[in-house]
């Protein structure tokens, strides 16, 4: 029905929004900088709340894509210039793309937790993030520490480059807490005696199951849930690692030595969006992601005419509201491109 | 621990630190507690690397120990050291070097005080005009004294030059590092490396041959901190700030600590010997103490300077283990010599930290 | 020995690693449902005893549980066992037993 719409951006927002937007008829060209689609989710081993496997997630959503998608992986969008009547799309390996209809699906990146230079990651090798940490559970290796040893004692870290406006983020990444929950659930499932210390500031179970996640991993899972920041981290002479906070519940300070600590590393705006942000001259929020044209209203289009925002490049979000963000996308493009239409 | 992980941080915490024409202020406190510490500094600067170093007999205190301890308010603080910019401005320089951290520390905050708060700023120097007809020009570079030392540090280790290795094993010393709270933990754009790794001090030891004990304590306060000493009653918070340090670097087995601030070395070198007297714990090797150096000091060392000319006997913590580690010649009938070669008196023995006996 | 007018204090920092947790073990074990607290003070609120005289019971078993004891056998007393805590409680700790399971934990252990 209508043809050439580009969709920046294979991770499960353009995805979804390229499978939406086939299944209505309409050809779809998906431009992905790695060498499979899938984004983030394919470096997740089990998804929160509900522990099913990333894979299937995935694997839905490419059978959905339909015949009227193409994806062009290994390509990085260099730069995009608007045109009379559209969008020029060049690319860093010289291959250009003109387009009157942009979905713009970039995604985010993970904090940078050697930012976090009291926490010593990148330092101290007994301190992960989440992603190394569900790496290993991809991959199906055991969790160790460095030295190989089976840990006794593992600390997760919340709030890791969120809320924090000492490293410029003052927003919340939504996804950590839940995150940190499912973690320290598999750890004890794996290591049953292995002991999990939660330091949080306070637990934003928001979603549907999140809280009941929570309340398991305190019931079945004896998991110590100690509320305070997670002041810095010192390395002993055995590579373990003292965590000093204040438990704020009891109000002393208090510190514990674990063998292995897991800091769980907060969204923070994509590089690639700041490259076509500068080009096309969209709206950044203070938080750095992009803006759509109303929050409340408009929240998959932008100010600019044919460019639309799907997914976490306008925050931080779960895979279950991604998916659906992408999906709203694709009614926003088919309306768009209807009234094009008519307007010709 | 790697060791890439914090060159990456150190990478971000460049400061640009002048090379020449030095306004050089001393600390109130340093000739007391560490007397050639200073001295030093300006023989290394003028005779070695050949540098200009400018002195002004009339400039005063910064007032930093009474603004920390609650005497002396801010505006006056900020008039005082107004009045040290009209004599650096006066003597014609630009580049302000300080041998004090708590100084440093001051120094910048009213920089930062005075870009955010230019009103701040006029009024001061109304203030300082009013009461002594001066005015002045704010430095072009503000640096601390162990900033230039860390700038220096290959030439003073150039080849030939005393190595912080062990003479017997050949293997490198292992050196605790003290950075003084003001140095970098309000501004650590300021110093060299940042504030949670800082490395004006490891790079000296590294460039030097020695290595750098990383214990989890490293952050802690020495337990200078104003407050905590001034008052006999409170200094019960000071040394146990102490001890907590040593008790945390004493598996590390350091060959000594060094230091850049004044009370640092004050308070790590004295209160081994007041906790050995409270306590009968003694830290470091055969009940000696683990010893105690100011940048300067230990720069010296490595030039090869005579041991009692760098003021070491005035340490608690003797220093001559660590002296014969590294195979520094010194004169044990010269310790408590003066300058002009009269005794100057010795200490009593402790009842637990040991006195060094030359074999 | 010499008489400084100071000396060396205590260090005031809750010492997971080196506090005695046989109280809180035991608590845990005969009843695990005191994992459940989210620190919402509904029972420090509802706490009749709390009202009169100097008793967290929120932060008491919170203490229990990082192995801070000391004093709590006189802090346990005070409790009049009347279970409002217990019946405002969100998570269903079940406090009454907590109380006496505490009770039975200072017995055993001294």
């Amino acid at each position: 029905m209508y043809k050439n719409i580009i969709i920046v951006g294979g991770g499960i927002a353009g995805m979804a929004a390229a499978a939406a937007l086939s299944e209505i008829g309409m050809e779809v060209t998906v431009l992905e900088r790695e060498k499979l689609p899938g984004g983030h989710v394919r470096s997740w081993d089990r998804l929160f709340p509900t522990l099913r496997a990333a894979k299937e997630v995935l694997d839905f959503l490419n059978k959905s894509l339909g015949l009227l998608t193409e994806i062009i992986c290994d390509i990085e969008v260099g730069s995009i210039v608007p045109t009379p009547g559209g969008y020029t799309i060049h690319c860093t390996n010289g291959d250009i793309f003109t387009t009157g209809c942009l979905v713009l699906a970039t995604g985010y990146d993970l904090f940078d937790a050697r930012k976090k230079e009291e926490y010593g990651f990148g330092i101290y090798e007994n301190v992960i993030t989440s992603a190394d940490l569900e790496k290993i559970f991809r991959e199906g290796n055991q969790v160790t520490t460095c030295g190989g040893q089976v840990p006794r004692r593992v600390g997760i870290i919340h709030c890791v480059g969120s809320r924090d406006e000492k490293v410029g983020n003052i927003y919340c990444s939504k996804v950590c807490c839940v995150t940190g929950v499912k973690q320290a659930i598999e750890i004890r499932q794996m290591l049953p005696d292995c002991e999990i210390f939660s330091f949080y500031m306070d637990l934003r179970m928001y979603d549907r199951h999140f809280e009941e996640l929570y309340f398991e991993a305190q019931q079945k899972w004896n998991v110590n849930f100690i509320r305070g920041r997670l002041s810095e981290c010192a390395e002993n002479p055995d590579h373990s690692i003292i965590l000093k906070t204040e438990d704020t519940l009891t109000g002393h300070p208090l510190k514990l030595t674990v063998d292995l600590v897991v800091l769980l590393v907060g969204f923070v705006p994509g590089s690639s969006a700041r490259k076509i942000t500068g080009s096309l001259g969209l709206l950044q929020g203070t938080d750095g992601f992009l803006l759509p044209a109303d929050e409340h209203t408009a929240g998959n289009r932008t100010l600019l005419p044919g460019v639309f925002l799907a997914g976490a490049v306008k925050g931080p979000a779960c895979v279950v509201d991604t998916i659906a963000d992408g999906r709203a996308t694709a009614v926003e493009v088919y309306r768009y491109m209807k009234h094009s239409e008519v307007a010709k | 621990m790697n060791i890439g992980g914090k060159r990456h941080i150190w990478k971000d915490y460049q400061k640009e630190i002048a090379g020449d024409r030095f306004f050089y202020v001393r600390s109130c406190v340093r000739q007391n507690f560490f007397p050639g510490s200073e001295k030093t500094f300006l023989r290394i600067m003028k005779e070695e690397l050949g540098k200009d170093v400018f002195e002004n007999a009339a400039h005063t205190t910064c007032s930093g120990i009474g603004y920390h301890s609650d005497v002396v308010p801010f505006e006056t603080t900020m008039t005082m050291v107004a009045r040290q910019f009209a004599l650096m401005t006066e003597a014609g320089y630009e580049n302000f070097t300080t041998s004090c951290i708590t100084s440093f520390g001051l120094y910048n905050e009213i920089l930062e005080t005075w870009h955010h708060f230019p009103d701040v700023e006029a009024r001061i120097r109304e203030h300082l005009h009013r009461a002594t007809g001066r005015t002045f020009n704010k430095p072009a570079n503000v640096s601390h004294a162990s900033d230039v030392i860390f700038k220096f540090r290959k030439e003073i280790g150039a080849p030939g030059n005393f190595r912080l290795v062990s003479k017997k094993t050949g293997k490198p010393l292992q050196v605790v590092e003290h950075i003084g709270c003001h140095y970098a933990k309000m501004f650590p754009s300021k110093g060299v490396g940042g504030a949670e790794y800082p490395y004006v001090l490891t790079g000296m030891i590294e460039e030097w041959g020695g290595e750098v004990i990383d214990y989890p304590e490293r952050r802690h306060c020495c337990g200078f901190g104003f407050r905590q000493y001034l008052v006999q009653a409170n200094r019960g918070y000071s040394i146990s700030c102490t001890k907590k340090k040593f008790d945390s670097m004493a598996p590390y087995k350091p060959d000594f600590i060094l230091t850049n601030c004044p009370g640092c070395p004050m308070f790590l070198d004295r209160w081994q010997y007041a906790l050995s007297e409270m306590k009968g714990t003694t830290y470091g090797e055969n009940g000696l103490g683990i010893p105690v150096l100011t940048y300067e000091e230990l720069a010296g060392m490595i030039l090869g300077y005579d041991p009692w000319d760098l003021g070491l006997q005035v340490h608690q913590v003797p220093v001559e283990p660590l002296l014969d580690k590294i195979g520094i010649p010194y004169d044990p009938g010269r310790k408590f010599l003066t300058m002009d070669g009269k005794p100057m008196g010795q200490p009593l023995a402790p009842s637990h930290l040991k006195f060094y006996k030359h074999v | 020995m010499i008489h400084f007018g100071y000396g060396v204090m205590a260090d005031a920092t809750t010492d997971y690693d080196r506090n005695d947790r046989r109280i809180a073990e035991y608590l845990l074990e005969h009843e695990p449902s005191v994992n459940l607290c989210i620190g919402c003070g509904s029972c420090t609120a509802a706490c009749s005893t709390g009202r009169m005289v100097e008793f967290n019971i929120r932060r008491l078993h919170t203490l229990i549980r990082r192995g801070e004891t000391l004093k709590l056998k006189k802090e346990i007393m005070k409790c009049m066992f009347c279970g409002k805590c217990q019946l405002v409680c969100p998570r269903g700790v079940n406090l009454r037993n907590v109380i006496l399971t505490i009770n039975r934990a200072l017995e055993q252990t001294g």
